[in-house]
């Protein structure tokens, strides 16, 4: 049964348990459910990893109808490590929640947060294995509406602010999301992608399809915060309970990357999208600024969640850069940094959420002296941190390392200047972390560790990153299979 | 709440009309243009009407908040209970030919129960919108 439906009971799965979740008294049980919840979906997941790199790509009829008329659920290599990313930091993240979020989020409100985080996790891995592009945009909202839940959860009363702030920007991009998947059915007729692919070949030069093409690649840009598109995207991850800003940074950017993916290369086919109209440019341009732009406001920030946020937007300009390059090479390197950047920062916002939970703040000033207050906490944020500015032996580098060779490849020695200057002044902004957290006395300097069941699911992260820097044999085979789906132009 | 007789007398027959239109446009939803949503809206625009006219505070003695959380899951539940029992019936999630013996019923039943449950789950959140919006000052 699993093997004939697993594609389904993913999404299934962490969408009945939401309802049931907001049945529970508040306490334990929700989180109990949601760990359980959690960790069936990683196994869905993995299970459906092996299942696609086995005997190919999966498909499964909604309903009993038949594609191209009823909605399709399909997983091949591309968006079985995108329900991969998701899963795994589910699993991750979640454990961690249960002695974070009852300190951070009012008590009266811990099933209801549960049930958001559910229905975000249903949302994310919705999005990445359906083969239906309306079925896409609805989980895309519900994704959003859940993530704007849970971000105005924060303690801080700007949460409500910053929710409302990333409410107002994600409608827009979803509305355009919309408004160019309406214009390609009224040119095609139909929703699915596969089908979609084939009937688009025929009206690709009518000036519908080009509208429809930038109303999809501007809602994916402002959803996956692509610079000038981010302003959401800091204040939102800055006052978000820990929990979330882990989650929405390793995953939702993440997802967002693969809907810009999924259109450009699966619907839109490469010739159209990189060939008659001029995407890899645009990308390219706005990539490089986003690396710049992100990292010198990030070593500008004062509070280590800011900073990590504007980190993210220079993570996403690599990603985007990678991306224009539309060779082999270039789309594996932008998948790899994919997989790598959410180990990463997973790892350094549940590092964070740590130090929030024992200090109450995320500021310069309360990380004071926490090299000796709290040492294996800092010990995970630098290796994360190496990981990130990507020193040799963690995964940072590796992704570095791939995205590099395929600049070099192209001759875009610009973008190699681009990526070096990017990892030093990443190399600056977490070096004030530690200059602060190691050579500044605190207060009070007193030991106080964070307990086991925080620093577990932290450390788990931040040995992943060196795990996958010794060995990248999985995530660039993975990387590497998703990359030629994508060039094959067959979903 | 001062004495408004002729709007609590309007409200009194226009509930019961709203409401027997939200049922007409819930159970007939898949002969004519309706359906979960919409009736919903509808019930839940009934309710909130009792609210507006007779005061919150009386509105939610007859549908206290956490009846109304229970019902927007329970909503959700059916809808996907419905799907999980034709998985169960070896069919795929949500086809409703595993409903019954006859295809054609199973189909008929399946989307009677689907909407039935979108439409407990709309009305419930509808209220809910409007018991925190009307609610608000005084938490």
């Amino acid at each position: 049964m699993i093997d004939q439906h697993f594609l389904a009971l993913l999404v299934v799965v962490p969408l009945l348990a939401s309802p049931l979740c907001l049945l529970l008294p508040n306490g334990r049980l929700p989180w109990l459910l949601a760990t359980a919840v959690a960790w069936v979906v990683f196994a869905l997941a993995v299970f459906g990893v092996f299942r696609v790199y086995g005997d190919g790509p999966v498909s499964y009829w909604m309903g009993g109808w038949q594609p191209p008329w009823g909605i399709e659920y399909r997983l091949d290599a591309l968006n079985a490590l995108v329900v991969l990313i998701v899963a795994a930091i589910g699993a991750v993240v979640v454990p961690f929640a249960g002695r974070s979020v009852p300190a951070e989020v009012d008590g009266a409100n811990i099933a209801g947060f549960y049930a958001a985080f559910l229905l975000a996790l249903c949302g994310l891995l919705g999005i990445a294995v359906t083969g239906d592009v309306f079925n896409l945009f609805v989980f895309l909202e519900i994704s959003s509406l859940a993530s704007y839940t849970l971000i105005s959860q924060g303690r801080n009363r700007r949460a409500l602010v910053s929710a409302y702030q990333y409410l107002i920007f994600g409608t827009i991009g979803a509305t355009f999301l919309l408004i160019g998947i309406g214009l390609l059915y009224a040119m095609t007729g139909t929703l699915n992608m596969a089908d979609l692919a084939r009937r688009l070949a025929e009206v690709e030069q009518t000036r519908t399809v080009f509208t429809g093409f930038a109303f999809i690649v501007v809602g994916a840009a402002i959803k996956l915060a692509l610079f000038p598109l981010h302003l959401w995207l800091p204040n939102a991850y800055t006052h978000a309970p820990s929990v979330v800003s882990a989650f929405l940074a390793a995953t939702a950017t993440k997802v967002a990357v693969y809907v810009l993916l999924r259109f450009t290369f699966t619907v839109f086919g490469l010739e159209f999208s990189f060939g008659a109209a001029p995407l890899s440019l645009i990308l390219a341009t706005l990539a490089v600024a986003a690396i710049l732009v992100g990292s010198v406001s990030a070593v500008t920030q004062n509070n280590v969640k800011r900073l990590l946020a504007y980190s993210s937007v220079a993570q996403i300009g690599y990603m985007v850069v990678a991306i224009a390059m539309v060779t082999a090479l270039g789309l594996t390197a932008a998948t790899l940094h994919l997989f790598n950047h959410a180990l990463m920062k997973g790892a350094l916002f549940l590092a964070l959420g740590c130090v929030v939970y024992r200090m109450g703040g995320a500021d310069m000033d309360s990380l004071r002296g926490l090299g000796r207050k709290m040492p294996l906490t800092m010990a995970a944020f630098v290796v994360a941190g190496l990981s990130l500015i990507g020193v040799p032996l963690t995964a940072g580098f590796i992704s570095k390392w791939y995205l590099v060779l395929a600049a070099i490849e192209l001759g875009w020695w610009p973008i190699v200047a681009v990526v070096l200057v990017g990892s030093l002044l990443a190399a600056i902004y977490i070096w004030r972390v530690v200059e602060v957290a190691y050579f500044r006395e605190a207060d009070d300097p007193a030991r106080s560790e964070a307990p086991w069941s925080l620093l577990a699911p932290t450390w788990l992260l931040a040995l992943a990153n060196i795990y996958f820097g010794l060995d990248a044999r999985l995530p660039v085979s993975l990387a590497e299979s998703a990359a030629s789906v994508m060039l094959g132009g067959a979903p | 709440m001062t004495r408004q007789p002729v709007l609590h007398v309007t409200a009194k027959f226009l509930i019961p009309l709203i409401m027997l239109f939200a049922l007409y446009v819930q159970f007939h939803g898949e002969y004519s243009p309706g359906g979960g949503f919409q009736a919903g809206v509808i019930f839940g625009a009934g309710l909130i009407l009792y609210g507006l006219v007779f005061g919150v505070e009386q509105a939610q003695r007859v549908l206290p908040l956490g009846v109304l959380r229970v019902l927007a899951a329970l909503g959700v539940l059916l809808y996907g209970g419905v799907g999980m029992v034709s998985l169960l019936a070896g069919q795929e999630f949500l086809d409703y030919g595993a409903l019954s013996a006859d295809p054609v019923a199973g189909q008929h039943l399946g989307i009677l129960l689907v909407e039935l449950g979108v439409g407990i789950t709309v009305t419930a959140v509808m209220v809910i919108i409007f018991y925190v919006f009307a609610g608000r000052e005084k938490t």
